[in-house]
């Protein structure tokens, strides 16, 4: 069983932000970057189900500049065995992205494929879902627990009001929430590793993918500074400010 | 609370722009060490040392090592999982030899690594840096029998090692050491005596421990050249290199220190029960001269403990500064908010001295590291020679100078958090205390001054140390003929602290033979002066190509920015000194020998 990880390269989650002057993004030029951390999530899934023998190989797939190979290498050094990188200079947006995956998923045909829920730089949370329409495949999100067994695939995910565990016939689409698991130090010997196992590019048009954006960003602005505190004197004057000021009161 | 982070960013920097990583990558063996490879290898030893390492230094100063009634060693909390997650992930054997299992990376990407290991856990450090030093002593010199039984299990890290060298009669002077190795019929030899100062020679972390003794044959000659080295492992091993039978060896006592606690520094008897199976590393007689082979190694390693507890002392303090608010700053108007200690001069002005600090003793030291690489593998004889020289002459500077100013640099970090600095809760004075073994493990720094002055300067009447004066001496007039204002600052500086330590070397030159008391009673001040000219001369290249790629827009400009800013305080505030050193380190000292030593 083959399992493709798309992974997204994302400015590192240590990084303060900062809006660009002009307001149309966030300043990225010099940033540090990582793999996003739901789709390492995501790279630790498959590699462990490759340990345990559900699955024979993974494929690690990323959209995006050619510096995202950068990020495919460090999912090779978890244990990924091939990597494709779609180069798109331009903005992705997710539609494209998913677009991008779905092709190179009919391309490959895995039986799964594993990412995480959200990129933390857009916090869009709708990759999963699109592929999961484009290739008709029923789909598991915000996963918490993975077993693969007889074609098919069990899930516990997590919702609003506690766990839901859903079974899905393969292939299908898993996005991953934070207590998937716990992804392993990349070893030294994995690291130099990777760096000789293959890694393919590939463009959108040859997917046949239009990766236009469809949307336009009006402005990018940093949330309102937080305002100090005020000290209230007794009880009577904290519930009167919830009532007028705040009206969380009736 | 301030958290280490591995300054990647800097790091990178050093070994790309000044040690020349892509050149070190060009020599035979390096191929491996290509940029984007010894980037992803940073990045995830900062992980590991932010995230495994760091969370157990403080555990560890408190809990210490602890040594059991039944003779055992108890490891602080964690430490035992930490070392197996660090084996596991093949960090010991990172430059190690790959015919023996290591990775065969280059000793400079070693360097930025082990200031990661050092500035997060120093403690934890130790032992992995002891066992490198046992694994170079065996690999170098001992049989290919002992090699393949040891190699292999040291190097991944299932066996650690350690250096039995002191005595208690036996310090500086290893001529003086007493314990004694006795010929079996077998081959074997069965030593007996008392080691003090033995890092880990007790711990909880593996089935082995391989011990690396020095001792004297009954028919050695007195002094230096009767000393040879033995293995003696813990467990013999048996015929399928399992740990077999218990050798006659135990720790009896663990030192109580001022720091690294979590390093158990131990008291190992031999003998106790008759004699411990020893064997012999390469030639009877001649273990004096493979120790001090091993030991530049081992000094490169303490000088990086400096800049790594340096680091850690500066990023902890700047943490501190930003957080606490304390009176209005200076220069700002009236009625303006209390401000964070950052803003105040002093603060700024101690805070700049700790990272030009820094930054001066890193880039040395991984300009040296980058040497050592070609004096290893260049692959034309006279070049491996040239580099040599200059690591022999570097390695002392390295030593003495790093750790001094890990002492400065740590002690103003308790400076910067005040009063809250002294009291141990915040962290700044484990470090002042950490730091403070390394100015006199692996050679005191006035035997390394003594090295300097002797055996690295005067022998050769000051060729080399002249040679490399030139070298700075040509940054110190490029950047000194700069239109840019800041470079020509920096290079007027240079050009005057390098011209006095010219001088200095002339002066030695002259006098360490018939005057040698004299000069040897300013031979600290003579290595500092060397590590104050040689920080400045890195930083110095550092700001010239900071601000080429400024003027090309090119890369970060505000971390680039600093590195223009940093080098010129250097260069106004610390380059100074070199004066004031060169006073002593021109007869100044012969007040200090003058006085009769009863007068004391």
């Amino acid at each position: 069983m083959k399992i493709l990880v798309p992974i997204k390269r994302v400015v590192d989650f240590n990084v303060k932000v900062r809006v660009k002057p002009d307001g149309s993004g966030v300043d990225t030029a010099n940033v540090k970057m990582s793999m996003n951390p739901f789709d390492e999530i995501a790279v630790e899934e498959a590699v462990r189900l490759k340990e345990r023998g559900v699955a024979t190989e993974v494929v690690a797939v990323s959209c995006g500049v050619a510096a995202c190979q950068e990020t495919l290498r460090t999912a090779l050094a978890i244990g990924a065995d091939r990597a494709i990188l779609v180069q798109a200079d331009g903005e992705l947006e997710p539609l494209a992205v998913a677009k991008l995956v779905a092709a190179v998923a009919k391309k490959e045909a895995p039986q799964l494929v594993i990412l995480g829920k959200q990129a933390i730089d857009d916090d869009a949370n709708q990759v999963g879902q699109m592929v999961a329409a484009l290739l008709d495949w029923p789909q598991a999100t915000f996963a918490s627990k993975v077993e693969v067994a007889g074609g098919k695939a069990t899930v516990k995910r997590e919702v609003d009001g506690g766990l839901e565990t859903v079974e899905l016939e393969l292939p299908a689409v898993i996005t991953t929430d934070l207590r998937l698991n716990e992804p392993r130090y990349a070893t030294l010997p994995n690291i130099m590793k990777a760096k000789k196992k293959p890694l393919e590019t590939l463009d959108p048009a040859g997917l046949g993918v239009d990766v236009s954006p469809r949307l336009s960003t009006l402005k990018v602005a940093e949330p309102p500074a937080r305002k100090g505190g005020g000290k209230v004197a007794d009880v009577a004057e904290l519930v009167a400010k919830l009532r007028n000021e705040a009206k969380v009161l009736p | 609370m301030s958290s280490y982070r591995a300054p990647l960013e800097e790091m990178s920097f050093v070994l790309n722009e000044l040690a020349g990583l892509a050149g070190v990558a060009k020599l035979p063996g390096c191929g491996e060490a290509d940029p984007a490879t010894v980037a992803a290898i940073l990045e995830e030893a900062g992980k590991f040392a932010t995230d495994v390492l760091e969370p157990l230094n403080r555990t560890g100063d408190l809990r210490g090592a602890r040594l059991l009634e039944d003779g055992s060693m108890r490891m602080p909390p964690g430490f035992r999982d930490a070392y197996w997650k660090f084996v596991e992930g093949g960090w010991n054997g990172l430059a190690k030899n790959p015919e023996y299992g290591g990775q065969g990376l280059p000793e400079v990407v070693a360097a930025a690594v082990e200031e990661m290991w050092h500035a997060s856990n120093m403690a934890f450090d130790l032992c992995a840096m002891l066992t490198q030093g046992a694994i170079e002593a065996i690999e170098r010199n001992a049989s290919p029998e002992l090699k393949a039984l040891y190699l292999p299990k040291m190097v991944s890290g299932q066996w650690t090692g350690t250096m039995n060298l002191t005595e208690p009669q036996a310090g500086s002077d290893l001529a003086a050491v007493r314990t004694r190795a006795v010929p079996q019929p077998d081959g074997s030899y069965r030593i007996t005596g008392q080691k003090i100062f033995i890092t880990y020679g007790e711990h909880d972390y593996t089935e082995n421990i391989v011990h690396l003794v020095l001792a004297r044959l009954p028919d050695a000659p007195e002094g230096v050249k009767g000393i040879s080295l033995f293995v003696v492992p813990k467990f013999l091993p048996d015929a399928q290199g399992k740990p077999g039978a218990r050798n006659d060896l135990r720790c009896v006592s663990v030192e109580h220190k001022l720091g690294i606690h979590a390093s158990p520094t131990c008291v190992m008897s031999y003998g106790d029960g008759g004699g411990a199976t020893g064997f012999v590393v390469g030639e009877p007689n001649r273990g004096l001269e493979y120790m001090f082979v091993m030991m530049n190694l081992a000094r490169y390693s303490v000088g990086l403990e400096g800049v790594g507890i340096a680091e850690r002392a500066y990023q902890r303090a700047v943490a501190y500064a930003r957080e606490r608010v304390q009176g209005r700053a200076v220069g700002l108007e009236k009625g303006a908010k209390p401000a964070a200690i950052i803003e105040h001069p002093d603060v700024r002005r101690m805070l700049m001295t700790m990272r030009a600090q820094t930054e001066a003793i890193r880039a040395v030291a991984y300009v040296t590291g980058a040497a050592m690489d070609h004096a290893k593998r260049e692959p034309d004889a006279e070049a491996r020679k040239r580099h040599q020289a200059f690591v022999d002459l570097m390695i002392p500077i390295v030593k003495g100078h790093s750790t001094e100013v890990a002492q400065e640099v740590a002690s103003l970090g308790i400076q910067v958090h005040g009063g809250m600095g002294f009291i141990e809760e915040t962290g700044a004075a484990q470090h002042f205390r950490d730091a403070r073994i390394t100015t006199i493990y692996e050679g005191t720094t006035g035997i390394q001054a003594n090295d300097l002055v002797g055996r690295k300067t005067a022998r050769d009447g000051g060729a080399v140390a002249k040679s490399v004066v030139g070298e700075v001496a040509k940054v110190a007039r490029r950047l000194g003929g700069s239109g840019d204002s800041a470079l020509k600052a920096i290079g007027s500086r240079l050009a005057a602290a390098v011209a006095t330590l010219d001088r200095t070397i002339d002066w030695l030159v002259s006098n360490a033979g018939g005057n040698a008391r004299v000069a040897l009673a300013g031979s600290v001040a003579y290595l500092r002066m060397w590590g104050v000219v040689a920080g400045g001369w890195q930083l110095a290249r550092a700001a010239e190509i900071a601000a080429a790629k400024l003027a090309a827009r090119e890369g970060d400009a505000a971390f680039l920015q600093a590195k223009v800013t940093t080098a010129r305080f250097y260069a106004e505030a610390i380059l100074p000194w070199v004066d004031a050193h060169a006073a002593l380190a021109t007869g100044g000292g012969e007040a200090a020998v003058a006085l009769p030593a009863e007068r004391f």
